[in-house]
């Protein structure tokens, strides 16, 4: 006796975008068994057998389900601490925050929070804070003694690079004393710290304080779960993880979370390179993929290269940063990377690497280039994360070297104006995240938010590729930009070839994942400037309907 | 309290920095010795050294232990502070691609310790490569131009005229530093530490040197010549420090105490043509000076002292 064949459930759907060029566009999706069984008309999909037709989305929009190819869990982490960004952000839970404008409604937002908070010890913690737009006026532990004088007091910057601090939590630390000398501790006339601290040096020994600890950056229970939130407000059905440590107690909270009927996304960790030899993290990696599942995808390296373009962090070739500041550190040897690519390309291990300025980027591209002489391998899929002062010639190496790029677009929204006046200066900070050069030269790409650095939602980032625009409303490097067809395609089907599941996800044809962005607007007919705008009502994944 | 003895080891990957902690370990005589690399994942310590390991800190002979800093180095420290058996000299050894000022400035955001020096290793086969090398070189030479002693490691392993190429090579590159040639980084550990046996010992036990640990056999490497220098109170502190930071007389090393014309007692401590004077606290029966020095047998002349 043969079981009862499963159902065949088709939705119907005001269009359907398949990112599948043979078939571009439809209006029903036949799902079974939490895949796809084949998209058309209801007339192509109906020889399939008995089915059940949904129309909750008849007037709705269906794109593949988002693929975030560069985030952290810390996304969903971070919310259970204060926002004190300057634009407005939706939480897990769909509450809107306003952003803060001036360093009072900082204070004010975290007053708030401190009200609410009990047990004497418990630190007051904000992120996202961004004070470039607020002048001059620079943060001192004078403004956040107005939240605390009792508690530890601090706020991360968004770039993360960056803490501010109350006295209280200066204290705590040992750091409220004369005679500190370094160069991320400005001091103020009376010769004590100001409460700034720049760089992780100086921001490690407040971390402690202010419980800031290992499961913040890794994404303990609650953090996966508020990410799993964000991911369906954003359209997202597959995310990355880029920078895991997986750890035993970390993997099994993955494998459990992901595991559950009601997790919302695919999540893909990286492996990240550290602490660990290279030998170590290929058989890791090698041992972890043994671990997978449908939800949870594991078995790839993350390495990096080089520190932040904005945290003068990034290696830059000649001539270096525009504002004169010495050339940026290496986080990684270059024997060590070599290594860690030739041992990936003998085991088949995907590596993804972290390059933000030029030097790095080439210095990755040589050593794939040894790397690959040693092991020859067709379609590897190692990939570039960032990028982001890569140029044209680069760019061709990249793709001689069969090596893909995932480009920080959202980067130019928040930091382009720096960039330009700062960093790079004006013709280089143009050429930052050049999609157009990618597609052109035709390198693999993607775009992402790095989220929590910026917030996760692809059609935001597919916006920063096609209008290039910053915050201050310069368009930056307009050669750059790309079509609305091509920056949808970057946030489905690109990021899921950097992460080598273009074959699953990435877009809506037959045998793939049950994957839909939900969408109340077009966003192939509104204006490419509205782009940001488009609703999302939620998202299909594996066949589950989740609606943000 | 007495400020805990900190000291950075820093060079480029390969140079032999572990070879280094592993050789300090080895004369640790009974000190407590706590090691500190940023990660465990070639960790080089010798395995006869291991006794096991409690959590993220392996426990060493001789009651030495070692962990590894990550991310967190102040918190790392303190908590090394916080242990029952606290540690009585502690090492830092970089990344190969640290900046060991870079860690020595952040190292000394935790309270209670004193770095006393940076120690940077060169591998006398690459590290003339390593510091032009196109993507590392201004890596490698600040990493050299940080240290206050510049072990050239693997000297028997190169020609006496590279060898003596790179001795001229080097103090263009750190020019602050006291360069010793070594092989299997076999040095005293009074030569990196400045110290004839720890900071307690000193204060509690007057300055009873420890015995010089054994000389190299090969040629290349260079050996030590250790002399005791006792000063009567009144010394002249700027002629003091200008002679003992004067260059080419052969010193690498100088520690002790001395007394000024006020009575005051000072701290001094040499390193390379750097000289730091600390004002000390008064010590109990010491009314004389005494400096403890290590110089390069073949330039150094007690004599002249």
């Amino acid at each position: 006796m043969s079981s009862p064949a499963p159902a065949i459930l088709i939705y119907a759907a005001g269009k359907i975008i398949t990112m599948n060029p043979s078939r571009p566009q439809a209006t029903h999706v036949a799902v079974r068994d939490g895949r796809i069984l084949g998209v058309g008309t209801l007339a192509d999909l109906a020889g399939w057998g008995p089915h059940t037709l949904d129309e909750r989305f008849a007037a709705q929009v269906l794109m593949p389900g988002l693929v975030e190819g560069h985030s952290h869990l810390m996304a969903g982490t971070l919310w259970r601490y204060t926002y004190c960004g300057c634009f407005e952000l939706r939480d897990p839970d769909g509450r809107l925050w306003p952003g803060a404008a001036t360093l009072d409604a900082v204070v004010a937002a975290l007053r708030e929070a401190e009200a609410a908070t009990s047990g004497q010890a418990t630190p007051v913690v904000g992120w996202g804070f961004d004070p470039i737009y607020f002048g001059s006026q620079r943060c001192t532990r004078a403004d956040l003694d107005r939240v605390s004088t009792q508690r530890a007091v601090g706020v991360l910057h968004a770039s993360g690079h960056i803490l501010n601090v109350n006295t209280a939590a200066l204290e705590l630390a040992g750091l409220l004393r004369t005679e500190i000398a370094h160069p991320g501790i400005p001091l103020g006339a009376d010769g004590l710290p100001t409460g700034e601290l720049k760089g992780p040096d100086a921001m490690g020994p407040l971390f402690g304080q202010l419980g800031l600890t290992r499961s913040f950056l890794s994404g303990d229970e609650a953090g996966i779960r508020a990410f799993g939130q964000l991911a369906v407000r954003a359209g997202v059905t597959t995310a990355t993880d880029l920078a895991a440590t997986l750890g035993d107690d970390e993997l099994s909270t993955l494998l459990r979370l992901t595991a559950e009927p009601g997790y919302p996304v695919r999540l893909v960790p990286l492996l990240r390179l550290i602490g660990i030899t290279p030998k170590e993290a290929v058989a890791r990696a090698v041992q972890l993929r043994e671990r997978n599942t449908e939800q949870l995808r594991l078995g790839r390296i993350k390495v990096v290269a080089d520190g932040s373009i904005q945290g003068f962090s990034a290696r830059l070739r000649w001539p270096g940063y525009y504002n004169g500041a010495p050339n940026g550190l290496w986080y990684t040897a270059p024997e060590t990377i070599r290594e860690c690519y030739t041992l990936a390309l003998q085991h088949g291990v995907q590596v993804h690497t972290h390059t933000n300025g030029d030097e790095a980027t080439e210095l990755a591209l040589d050593c794939l280039q040894a790397a690959l002489r040693q092991h020859p391998s067709p379609d590897h899929r190692f990939t570039l994360q960032h990028c982001q002062l890569a140029d044209a010639a680069q760019f061709h190496r990249m793709r001689a070297l069969g090596i893909g790029v995932n480009l920080f677009a959202n980067h130019h929204f928040y930091w382009g104006d720096q960039h330009r006046a700062t960093t790079v200066g004006p013709e280089r900070a143009e050429r930052m995240n050049a999609c157009r050069t990618a597609r052109d030269t035709g390198v693999p790409w993607a775009i992402h938010s790095d989220a929590p650095i910026t917030p996760l939602g692809p059609l935001f980032t597919a916006w920063c590729a096609v209008n290039r625009l910053t915050a201050s409303g310069r368009v930056l490097g307009a050669d750059e930009c790309v079509s609305v067809a091509d920056a949808l395609q970057a946030i489905t089907l690109g990021a899921a070839r950097s992460l080598h599941l273009d074959g699953e996800i990435g877009s809506i044809e037959c045998g793939k994942r049950a994957d839909f962005c939900v969408l109340d607007d077009d966003p192939e007919s509104i204006t490419p400037e509205r782009l940001k705008d488009v609703r999302i009502w939620g998202t299909v994944q594996g066949g589950r309907v989740f609606q943000a | 309290m007495t400020p805990l003895p900190t000291h950075v080891i820093g060079g480029y990957l390969g140079a032999g920095k572990t070879t280094l902690v592993n050789q300090l370990l080895r004369q640790a005589a009974g000190e407590r010795i706590a090691v500190l690399v940023n990660d465990f994942g070639d960790l080089g310590i010798d395995a006869d050294l291991i006794i096991g390991q409690d959590g993220e800190v392996l426990s060493l002979a001789g009651g030495c232990v070692c962990c590894s800093f990550g991310s967190d180095l102040v918190g790392t420290l303190a908590s090394l502070q916080r242990r029952a058996q606290p540690p009585q000299r502690v090492l830092i050894e970089t990344s190969g691609v640290g900046l060991p000022a870079a860690v020595s400035r952040a190292a000394r955001l935790a309270p209670g310790l004193h770095i006393e020096g940076i120690v940077v290793v060169a591998d006398a086969l690459s590290v003339r490569a390593q510091g032009t090398d196109r993507y590392m070189g201004d890596t490698v030479r600040q990493q050299l131009a940080d240290a206050d002693l510049l072990l050239l490691n693997k000297a028997d392993a190169v020609l006496p005229e590279t060898l003596a190429g790179l001795r001229a090579w080097l103090p263009t590159l750190a020019p602050q530093a006291a360069l010793v040639a070594c092989v299997q980084a076999q040095v005293p550990a009074d030569l990196v530490y400045g110290t004839l046996g720890s900071a307690r010992d000193e204060t509690a036990r007057g300055w009873r040197p420890t015995p010089m640990a054994p000389q190299p056999s090969s040629q290349a490497a260079d050996t030590f010549v250790c002399h005791r220098l006792d000063l009567p109170p009144g010394v002249d502190l700027a002629a003091l420090s200008a002679r003992l930071s004067a260059p080419h007389t052969g010193l690498l090393r100088a520690k002790g105490w001395v007394l000024d014309a006020q009575g005051q007692r000072w701290l001094v401590q040499t390193v390379g043509t750097c000289t730091q004077l600390t004002p000390a606290p008064a010590a109990d029966g010491a009314s004389t000076g005494r400096l403890v020095m290590i110089g390069l047998r073949d330039h150094f002349d007690p004599k002249a002292w």
